[in-house]
């Protein structure tokens, strides 16, 4: 699904090399959870996969069921099916939560060369997958994420998620600023995605988030690269060991 | 300053002579002495000088002297604004009314008579023609509401005694291309009455309008105007309005393109509880100078007034805002708001904001804001991440920031047709 080789990535605006040679490669219907210190270079993947400006890819590839994905627009990656869910939502005053999820749903439908959905089709869908995340009618007609409290934000990504049906999907550190009904509720949202023809990415910096969603493969990152892979039980390791002893027995 | 002032008066006789050059006043009719007064107090004031502090970044040299030729507008694809909107509607071909056009001059609860028709004699008009114009010639003068007033060659007085079943649509078509039109349009809202105002069409090669507005205890005035896709011409407005007890007043107006834009407007507040919104969103892309100056007075109790301007500016568009609320001594309970903004779409256009605030009432709350700033990268990211073009992006927040001003248009339908072309320009000029 996902296969990301050698990647070198330094920001734009100073001369600082982030990500050092990341490999990492994701398989269709897997759960790979990244974990890593604070400046390991975890979101900084997340934005340079999604596309964002502001990073220049030095070295290295990274593609999306083969085809290159540094070489897309954004909105083509995420027509393409790349997915992220940020770690902070952005707030889009004057733009209702409703407006965007359709202009965005009809928009990737179209770029795959779709009919847009129906008005009343839509409004069905969106409200059947609002219901399981208690998203309510007043959150949809709001501002995108404006006024929303933090765990609002992130059940509203995972809608938007559900929404766009994505085959690869990076979530950064959904967990963060969440309670914990609020994030069994997304992990709940997560797990009705999971599918033979679906991959997860989920970065984090706890074990907690992994409880709820099930990793198949732990993968540690530090000074830009993944340095360790293993199984779930890497992260219970980190979970009680931090990250210390892992970063001095690879350094 | 005194020594500037002289310098400037010569200056400004100048431009009033090559201005007026060619025009008679009406020796006839009820509105001759109203039209003799301000010819008179327009002789005193000649004609704005850029170097005027109130004239500081709008050059209003295209509105004196001689007109510019402007090329006729030709429609395209585009239908006219309001087109599916059921209305009365009054046609004028390069600032003069076109009876075949119009719809007859009759709508239940209204009275409307031409202001070219000197033979009638329009009883209620004489006390107001002229003189919410005068009323605002301090303190700032506004001379070309002043030539307005003396030389206007059409416009329409309507008297509103009742709820106006439909709106009443001034549809100005532009034929000419040295065309150079003054209209004066009264309304009078008699006590509970209501109406809504429909403005659209580029007019002329040079407009000069004046709309004065008296509305009476717990009347509705409702203004929606456009000012359309004519590049080259160079428009000057004048809006006043006095508002007596609960009276509601509402304006808004969308600008896109035109050489040179200047809307004023002047609202007074003098009955207690009374409401008065303005608002304003204009896009312009290349040769465009957009100016709203404004200025508010609240001269009662318990009033609340805003004011919302949006500019979407690019290659080179200027925009102006020149906006101040006045809180007269006694006025208490005042609720005031002023936001003026800009968005540029590229490092070329400019944004120059004035916002003032004058209060000698001490239990009031007012408040403003300006800002000027650029599309908001992180959200445009946002939406380009979920699929959404960036074109599509970039038109659903210019759309996202001018909805502040669209909200003021109260009738749904109407909101969308402003919508929908604000999108057809957006589209039009690459978001």
């Amino acid at each position: 699904m996902l296969e990301i080789k050698n990647l070198h990535v330094k920001l734009e605006e100073e001369d600082k090399v982030i990500l050092n040679g990341l490999n990492l490669t994701v398989e269709a219907g897997n759960v790979h959870a990244i974990m890593g210190p604070n400046g390991s270079g975890k979101s900084t993947l997340s934005y340079v996969l999604a596309g964002r400006d502001g990073y220049e890819v030095t070295d290295g590839s990274a593609r999306l069921e083969g085809d290159d994905l540094l070489e897309m627009k954004p909105e083509e990656r995420a027509a393409a099916g790349l997915f992220l869910a940020f770690q902070y939502p952005v707030e889009i005053p004057g733009v209702g939560n409703m407006t965007f999820l359709r202009t965005a749903v009809n928009a990737q439908r179209k770029a795959r060369g779709g009919e847009e959905l129906s008005a009343g089709d839509f409004l069905k869908l969106v409200r059947a997958k609002a219901k399981a995340l208690k998203i309510d009618a007043e959150m949809l007609k709001r501002p995108v994420n404006v006024g929303f409290s933090g765990g609002e934000k992130k059940r509203n990504e995972i809608l938007q998620m559900a929404m766009l049906e994505p085959k690869m999907c990076i979530l950064d550190e959904t967990d963060s600023g969440l309670d914990v009904d609020a994030m069994k509720l997304v992990s709940e949202g997560v797990n009705a995605l999971r599918d033979a023809g679906r991959a997860f990415l989920v970065i984090t910096h706890y074990q907690r988030l992994l409880d709820h969603i099930k990793p198949d493969v732990v993968h540690i990152m530090a000074a830009g690269r993944i340095v360790r892979t293993g199984g779930p039980e890497l992260a219970l390791e980190v979970e009680k060991n931090g990250y210390a002893d892992i970063l001095s027995e690879v350094v | 300053m005194a020594i500037a002032q002289t310098r400037f008066a010569q200056a400004r006789q100048d431009a009033l002579r090559a201005r007026i050059a060619g025009l008679e006043l009406p020796k006839t009719g009820w509105s001759a002495t109203a039209r003799a007064d301000a010819r008179a107090r327009l002789t005193e004031m000649g004609l704005p000088h850029k170097r005027d502090e109130y004239w500081r970044y709008t050059d209003p040299t295209p509105l004196n002297g001689g007109v510019e030729t402007a090329e006729p507008f030709t429609f395209d694809d585009e239908t006219m604004v309001f087109t599916g909107i059921d209305r009365l509607q009054l046609v004028f071909v390069d600032g003069v009314f076109d009876a075949g056009a119009s719809d007859p001059l009759a709508l239940a609860g209204v009275e409307i008579s031409r202001l070219a028709d000197t033979g009638a004699d329009i009883h209620w008009a004489r006390d107001l023609y002229g003189v919410l114009e005068a009323r605002g010639q301090t303190p700032v003068q506004r001379p070309f509401a002043t030539l307005n007033t003396a030389f206007a060659n059409d416009g329409v007085m309507i008297r509103v005694t009742g709820k106006a079943t439909k709106p009443i649509s001034f549809i100005y078509l532009h034929n000419s291309d040295s065309s150079d039109a003054v209209l004066h349009h009264c309304i009078k809202v008699e006590a509970g009455a209501e109406l809504t105002i429909l403005e659209n069409g580029p007019a002329a090669a040079r407009l000069n309008t004046v709309m004065e507005v008296e509305i009476a205890e717990g009347g509705r005035f409702h203004h929606i105007r456009t000012q359309g896709r004519d590049r080259d011409r160079s428009a000057v407005t004048h809006l006043f309005a006095r508002l007596g007890r609960e009276a509601l007043f509402k304006s808004f107006t969308l600008t896109a393109n035109g050489r040179l834009t200047r809307n004023e407007a002047v609202i007074e507040l003098s009955g207690d509880d009374a409401v008065a919104h303005i608002a304003g969103a204009a896009v312009g892309d290349g040769a465009f100078h957009h100016d709203d100056t404004v200025f508010v007075i609240h001269d009662a109790l318990r009033c609340e007034s805003r004011q919302v301007f949006k500019k979407v500016l690019k290659n080179g568009a200027v925009g102006v805002f020149q906006g101040k609320i006045l809180v007269r001594d006694g006025a208490q309970k005042t609720d005031g708001y002023q936001i003026s903004q800009a968005l540029l779409l590229d490092g070329d256009s400019q944004f120059l904001a004035k916002p003032e605030l004058e209060i000698y009432a001490d239990d009031v709350i007012c408040s403003h804001g300006s800002t000027t700033g650029a599309i908001d990268e992180t959200a445009l990211f946002y939406l380009r991440s979920r699929g959404v073009p960036e074109k599509a992006a970039q038109s659903l927040l210019v759309l996202a920031f001018l909805a502040e001003a669209l909200d003021e248009i109260e009738d749904s339908a109407l909101a969308e047709d402003i919508r929908s072309r604000m999108e057809n320009w957006l589209s039009r000029h690459g978001g």
